[in-house]
């Protein structure tokens, strides 16, 4: 509850924004639009029994251009970047009869998880082909993923580019909603990012990208921290962090398993 | 209702879980098997990661045998200085077997190397247990008796040096054989996540003539230590072991091996071994498949690079 009354007050506070912008119409040509997001939690808890979630995004933009509002030129996009790490791409192939992984290309710190939601189809904002080529990769078809050490057939790299998005898109690490961004006023925004089950864990973040007639005038950031929290936090924590302790508690569990049973079974 | 397996990153419904440990767990009783060479393969078919499921799959052993072991122990058909000897070449080959498991994992062929060796072992023991049962079965059809064999008293295995003397056992032997035997069962315990009882007790009883009674006993005593062994290091350094999974595992395979005991003592042998060898071979013959069918998909993704870690 405490979570919807936070998120209901700062989009009312957002609300008011706009107001403030249109008391200076003379200056709307010289201040630049600007653009405002906050989110409805800043934590994602992963408990047992988590499912997906979806995040819910508020923004509104300000010093807006009435005209350019009007006819539809501001474009948002939406993303949530996953924390970033390489990622090994292999083909299989095959030999005398069986399936084995024989070609690999390992990308330079791609996000492990990313999903995105704008106004439209990210291919109609032009800006974002712009973008592309600068490197920033706004969108899936437009991240940059390089490969690192040694590329033997550069043919080969698309087929890979291809496949590694292809993959995260089909286990639904990587999302996209076309609409997932609506404007529930002229200058505020909501847009509804979907979180898969398999999410991982770690500082994602949040960023927000304003188009006005394709280019990009304005973005902002917003770190979210998705952890797992009870027993699973614990567990994966003292199996990275004291392994060996945690390797003698799962042998002590498995003997006192074995032991128990032949005591509580013991035929007397 | 589903519970989420913090290492193998995958939410799983929780009775599937209790019924495989509680099916193999009988299986085990009722053979007299440690089941590691049945619940890896099973995990794997329900998705959990081979790298989670050989190391979780040793850990589960470690429960069995323990239970098995005891019992054994109070028998008396446990050769304590035995199993030491085999030990020692156990932890060498369980060593060895993570370097090569690591490995493997690395150059992206883990999955592979497990399914195959799987392949290979479960077709090689399922079939010699099948043919076996059936020979035995037409034989007790025919009303023959057993024929005697009586194996030459000495063969290449019995004139190594380095002999020392297994009073348990009754038995004069080079310590160079068993150390061997352990060190190959160890590299399998930490490559495929088994007991390795399976190929250990035929190897004692044809290969190194060391009478059947303390046979089963003294290869469960070693395969509590090194798969105990495989368990920590594999913890260590690949943190594959799931906790939660091993758990209910262990708990359901205990309570199942119990009543498996029980049913075995009233079916025959032979029938037995035959269900066995089919089971197996099925086993295997799954695995078989999904490496020789076309997979779905022929590019997969692996989290991690050669610098990242």
């Amino acid at each position: 509850m405490r979570r919807i009354a936070r998120a209901l007050s700062l989009a009312f506070t957002l609300m008011a924004l706009p107001a403030t912008a249109q008391m200076l119409p003379g200056q709307a040509q010289s201040v630049r639009e600007g653009l405002e997001i906050g989110t409805s939690t800043s934590e994602i808890a992963i408990t047992s029994d988590f499912r997906g979630a979806d995040l819910t995004i508020f923004g509104a933009l300000t010093n807006t251009d009435e005209l350019f509002l009007a006819i539809g030129q501001y474009d948002v996009v939406v993303a949530l970047e996953g924390p970033r790490d390489y990622a090994t791409v292999r083909r299989k192939e095959r030999v005398f009869g069986i399936w084995m992984n024989t070609q690999s290309m390992t990308f330079e710190q791609v996000p492990e998880s990313y999903s995105i939601a704008s106004t439209r189809k990210i291919e109609d904002i032009q800006g974002l082909t712009t973008l592309s080529r600068m490197g920033t990769g706004v969108g899936i078809d437009h991240m940059t993923l390089s490969p690192t050490g040694y590329v033997g057939n550069a043919g080969s790299i698309s087929d890979f580019r291809n496949a590694y998005k292809r993959l995260k898109l089909s286990n639904g690490l990587y999302q996209r909603d076309t609409t997932g961004v609506r404007f529930v006023s002229s200058s505020l925004f909501r847009a509804t990012l979907k979180l898969p089950a398999n999410i991982p864990d770690g500082v994602h973040i949040v960023h927000a990208y304003l188009f006005k007639s394709g280019d990009l005038i304005a973005q902002r950031e917003l770190p979210l921290r998705v952890v797992k929290t009870g027993v699973e936090q614990a567990i994966t924590d003292a199996a990275h962090e004291k392994p060996v302790a945690y390797g003698l508690l799962c042998v002590l569990i498995a003997i006192v398993t074995g032991w128990g049973a032949s005591l509580a079974f013991r035929k007397d | 209702m589903t519970v989420y397996l913090p290492i193998a990153e995958l939410s799983v419904n929780i009775f599937i879980i209790l019924g495989m440990g509680a099916a193999v767990g009988f299986l085990s009783g009722m053979f007299g098997v440690g089941g590691g060479f049945l619940i890896t393969p099973l995990l794997i078919f329900y998705n959990v990661p081979p790298v989670v499921a050989v190391a979780t799959g040793a850990n589960q052993v470690v429960a069995s045998s323990v239970s098995g072991a005891i019992t054994h122990f109070r028998r008396g058909t446990l050769d304590v200085k035995l199993g030491t000897v085999l030990l020692m070449g156990g932890l060498a080959g369980a060593s060895v077997g993570i370097w090569i498991f690591s490995w493997l994992r690395r150059i992206g062929q883990l999955d592979l190397i497990i399914s195959i060796l799987y392949v290979v072992f479960l077709g090689t023991i399922g079939g010699l247990m099948l043919a076996e049962s059936l020979r035995a079965m037409r034989r007790a059809a025919r009303n023959e008796a057993l024929p005697l064999k009586r194996p030459g008293q000495h063969n290449w295995v019995h004139r190594l040096p380095l002999k020392m003397r297994f009073k348990k056992s009754k038995i004069y032997l080079s310590a160079i054989p068993v150390v061997g035997l352990g060190f190959a069962i160890g590299i399998l315990t930490s490559v495929m996540g088994v007991g390795g009882g399976f190929i250990m007790v035929p190897a004692m009883i044809y290969l190194l003539r060391i009478p059947t009674n303390v046979v089963v006993g003294t290869s469960l005593f070693q395969i509590i230590f090194v798969t105990a062994y495989t368990t920590m290091v594999q913890a260590a350094t690949n943190y594959s072991v799931d906790i939660v999974l091993a758990t209910f595992l262990m708990v359901a395979g205990v309570i199942g091996a119990q009543y498996g005991v029980r049913v075995g003592q009233k079916l025959r042998g032979e029938q037995l071994r035959a269900l066995l060898g089919l089971l197996v071979l099925a086993v295997g013959l799954r695995l078989a498949l999904d490496l020789v069918l076309t997979p779905d998909d022929i590019y997969s993704i692996a989290v991690g690079g050669p610098s990242s870690r």
